[in-house]
């Protein structure tokens, strides 16, 4: 009861703050009221972009970072042959607009985009003073090969020049928990590396050292244990309204995000947040949960909820996004300039929506790419979307007698052979699980794929 | 009364036309069932579908109103009028023909090898000189494309409004020879019925000359009156036949298409559609001479290229799609022909090579032999897709009989082929790692895993087939990552078993 008193008096005073702001727009205009032409939800603020500063470094860092791991490219996915490139004057339209709106920070890794976004970021970014950025980068972790130190020192130095900086100012270690402690020792420990780039950080050519952490939390535990000795700057992690109490639970290799803060917190080590939207999961929703979310804010985007979720917390750093093209830029920037944080009602509301959202059946795929390339030329990732899509908009149909059966076997299996070629889609997996290592979510993708394939082929064959 | 006569010809051949070809351009499997039967009244695919009833139904229509068989359900024959129409277009082309004498030893030294290849089982022989036939693979293999290109434009399209009414199909060269076949009588036709309207029904075609010994005797036919003639000679000019002795004022029946050009043009009312009088006495004796000349064609497919398969990449950055060799026809022994066929020798002797079940198709599956003994009938091959269990659609549409009409229920018994393993292609013992997607997809459990070393249950496991399951749909050999020859192949068999 108390809730519902607080929501209609809160709505009171929205509405009133609201009902004033039109009158005294009609006052200043003139005598006749007239209507908006557009709304003012679709302005862009120029300042006031939120900052946060990292205590050990002092640096003033926007709350909205540019994720560059999802780069516009020359050609779209559909029919490519994988073999595009970047289109790097797009890419630096979104830097500069970014950049004049006030985003600092910049995440880039030498394994994005095929191994391209770290240039393509250096190209972009070196057309601005290299006072007005941070740029981050990681050693990354993927190809045993690259685990040598020799290997590892050319992936480190490589970044130099791709980056076209004499210092980095964020430097991860990539996905650790990936793998488990085996894997943090072979890549990390055990060849000195990370004591290497401790000497870097004390050098002055990495401003601030860290980590980004997926998987196994045994290493998560190990390091920050460790911290006295590495005295990490920040740390990476998944936080969004799903993961903060049922990362675990959608799947058991992961951990709840708000354990990963509160240790972070604890210790007083800001948090820099990769996936608040969850590769876009948690701005592309089921219908319900979109009328939800609109109910109680009809003029902010479904993705505003999600920033404004993981900007609430203090100790956080800055929240990564990867923003592919303006408009979801310019959704960001309204949503951080400035940052309207949470109410602790609120946040109760958002915990309830991801319980209903726990409802559905989606495979939790962020659309990294970390999988890829699959050697057997699947196209994971739009397998999985391309089910998700389907699942949001409730096309997943498995019985014939349904009278939405029809609609939705089409939109199914024709979607189905425009999302993904014949020659890439699920019933090609040979369950080698080459990719599944590399999953950060976890996903048991030839598991998934196999789910996903029966239902095709059911469809296939109830007519 | 008479002029009317025309237009309902017209009407009636641009309906049957339009059906017919829709029938061939068709590849979402819905047409058939409401159009299907304008295949299944074509004169030798009834025949050879023992069909007596349509056949009767024909010889009796042809006995009571002459060939209105070429003129109205024939598809070849109305495409030829069509171009014949464009053909005449201006005042001085429209009166461009003109009387020949029949060349009835041609006509029926090309049936008799007609009838003895029917005998003999040479197929190609019988899809080569068929009408329907000849039709069949120029819609496929001409118009075909160029129906599915519009409809992928529009599956573009819609695509980008999010709708799915339309969906893409694949456009691919199923058979160069039956390609270059196709492509030579289009080509021949068009300029045979551009400069002399129907010289390939009044020639070659050997159902034209079956119907003509029987349309000479029909009741109803055009008929010159004398009396009325003024021997301006129009109507002989304006027959696309080629049949009108207007010199004589004798039309020969044997080659009149019943097309009724004649009545309209006549200014003086002399011809009319009207009942036989008395009955002229014709006395032909084929001559028989049966000199099969044989053709030699080229295989397109050089088909022993180096087995590489693509050798997996290892990751190193994240995102990109790896490089597919696309699939190769593998060596059969003997063609894998669709269940419902029954086996080769049942094939080849009712299949017309229409084509018709090549483009229905919808999985990729058949495409024209290009064996010279099955030259244009249908075989199997698993490069682009595999003989679906729910598919029945190349046993519904084929008009001729020669592959029979079955259920679902019926394909999952029916043994067309089994696979064979080939050790040298198998992922987990040339990669090294663990697979059985034969296994996996095969829809009767004929596949199963073992280890590759008897001594060993952690060797890499191998999949061994149970012949007397595999009925030889080739989901196996199509899933099978090995590119471009796959691990496991299908073999054909002569005759279909039965589980």
């Amino acid at each position: 009861m108390k809730t519902n008193d607080k929501i209609s008096r809160r709505e009171f005073l929205k509405r009133l703050g609201a009902g004033a702001a039109v009158t005294s727009a009609a006052l200043a205009t003139g005598c006749t009221p007239k209507r908006a032409t557009t709304a003012a939800q679709n302005e862009v603020p120029d300042e006031g972009m939120t900052y946060r500063t990292n205590p050990t470094s002092g640096d003033r860092v926007s709350l909205l970072g540019f994720g560059m791991m999802r780069l516009p490219m020359t050609a779209a996915r559909e029919g490519g042959k994988g073999d595009e490139t970047i289109d790097q004057e797009r890419v630096n339209e979104l830097v500069d607009y970014a950049l004049a709106h006030g985003v600092n920070y910049f995440d880039t890794s030498p394994a994005y985009c095929r191994g391209l976004s770290e240039r393509a970021t250096g190209t972009a970014l070196k057309r601005h003073p290299r006072d007005r950025y941070f740029v981050a980068t990681k050693l990354s972790n993927f190809a045993p090969e690259t685990w040598s130190r020799a290997a590892s020192m050319r992936m480190y130095r490589n970044s130099f020049s791709e980056l076209q900086v004499d210092y980095i100012d964020y430097l991860l270690l990539h996905g650790i928990g990936m793998g488990g402690m085996k894997a943090l020792r072979g890549r990390y420990l055990d060849n000195g590396m990370l004591d290497f780039l401790v000497e870097e950080r004390k050098a002055g050519r990495i401003r601030n050292l860290g980590f980004s952490y997926h998987g196994d939390v045994e290493v998560f535990d190990y390091l920050l244990s460790q911290h006295d000795k590495y005295q990490w700057d920040f740390v990476q992690i998944q936080l969004n309204y799903l993961d903060w109490k049922y990362a675990k639970q959608i799947n058991p290799r992961n951990t709840d995000a708000e354990y990963l803060y509160g240790e972070l917190a604890k210790r007083g080590i800001p948090a820099v947040i990769m996936e608040p939207l969850l590769g876009g999961r948690l701005s592309n929703v089921p219908d319900n949960i979109v009328a939800r979310l609109k109910q109680r804010e009809p003029e902010r985007s479904v993705a505003s909820w999600a920033f404004r979720f993981a900007g609430s917390f203090p100790d956080v750093l800055t929240v990564l996004s990867g923003m592919k093209v303006m408009e979801h830029l310019q959704d960001n920037l309204r949503t951080y300039s400035p940052l309207q944080p949470l109410a602790d009602e609120e946040f109760e509301f958002l915990q309830q929506t991801a319980t209903l959202m726990m409802q559905y059946e989606t495979v939790p795929c962020n659309d990294c790419k970390y999988c890829m390339p699959c050697p057997y030329g699947l196209d994971i990732p739009a397998i999985l979307l391309h089910y998700n899509k389907c699942l949001n908009e409730g096309d997943i149909i498995d019985n014939p007698q349904d009278s939405a059966y029809r609609r939705a076997r089409r939109a199914y299996l024709v979607g189905y052979d425009r999302s993904v070629p014949k020659l890439r889609q699920a019933n090609r997996c040979i369950g080698c699980n080459q990719c599944s290592p590399h999953c950060p979510q976890g996903i048991d993708i030839p598991h998934e794929l196999r789910r996903i394939d029966a239902y095709v082929e059911r469809l296939k064959r109830n007519k | 009364m008479s002029i009317m006569l025309r237009k309902i010809r017209i009407l009636l051949a641009v309906l049957f036309f339009a059906a017919v070809t829709l029938l061939f351009l068709d590849f979402t499997g819905t047409l058939h069932a409401w159009l299907g039967w304008t295949a299944r009244v074509q004169f030798l695919p009834a025949l050879l579908a023992l069909n007596v009833g349509v056949v009767a139904v024909l010889v009796g229509l042809t006995l009571l109103f002459g060939r209105l068989y070429c003129s109205i359900i024939c598809p070849l024959g109305v495409m030829q009028d069509v171009v014949a129409w464009f053909g005449g277009r201006g005042k001085k082309r429209k009166y461009r023909y003109a009387y020949s004498p029949a060349k009835n030893r041609l006509r029926y030294v090309v049936l008799a090898i007609f009838v003895v290849a029917l005998a003999a089982g040479v197929g190609s022989v019988v899809a080569l000189l068929a009408p329907y036939s000849a039709y069949g693979r120029i819609a496929t293999n001409l118009f075909a494309p160029f129906y599915r290109w519009g409809n992928n434009l529009l599956a573009w399209f819609a695509e980008r409004v999010d709708s799915y009414a339309f969906y893409s199909a694949d456009v691919w060269l199923r058979s160069l020879p039956t390609f270059l076949i196709a492509a030579a009588t289009f080509v021949l036709l068009v300029v045979l019925a551009w400069r002399n309207g129907r010289t390939y029904c009044n020639t070659i075609c050997p159902v034209g000359t079956i119907l003509g010994f029987v349309s000479r005797h029909s009741l109803f036919r055009p008929v010159i009156d004398t009396a009325k003639c003024n021997g301006c000679k129009l109507c002989s000019r304006r027959c696309k036949a080629a049949c009108i002795d207007a010199e004589n004022h004798i039309i020969d029946y044997s080659r009149c298409v019943a097309c009724m050009d004649c009545i309209d043009t006549c200014a003086h009312g002399a011809i009319r559609y009207a009942r036989r009088k008395k009955e002229a006495a014709f006395d032909a004796t084929p001559d028989t001479v049966a000199d099969v000349s044989r053709r030699h064609f080229l295989t397109g497919a050089a088909l022993l290229a180096g087995a590489a398969a693509a050798k997996a990449q290892e990751k190193k950055v994240d995102g990109g799609l790896a490089v597919l060799l696309d699939k190769k026809v593998p060596h059969r022994a003997t063609p894998i022909v669709p269940p419902g066929a029954q086996g080769l020798w049942h094939i080849a002797r009712h299949c017309t090579g229409c084509q018709l079940c090549v483009s229905a198709c919808p999985n990729g599956v058949l495409r024209p032999s290009t064996d010279l003994r099955m030259l244009m009938q249908p075989e199997s091959s698993y490069e682009r897709g595999y003989c679906r269990p729910e598919c029945t659609e190349c046993s519904e549409v084929c008009p001729a009989g020669a592959i029979h009409r079955i259920t679902p229920e019926e394909k999952s018994d029916i043994r067309i082929g089994h696979a064979v393993w080939i050790r040298e292609n198998c992922i987990p013992l040339t990669d090294g790692v663990s697979c059985g997607n034969c296994a996996r997809y095969c829809p009767t459990g004929a596949i199963q895993m073992i280890p590759s070393d008897a001594a060993n249950p952690d060797a890499p496991m191998i999949p061994v087939v149970n012949e007397a399951r595999c009925i030889g749909c080739g989901a196996c050999e199509n899933l099978c990552p090995a590119r471009p020859f796959s691990a496991i192949y299908v073999e054909g068999y002569r005759e279909h078993l039965t589980i």
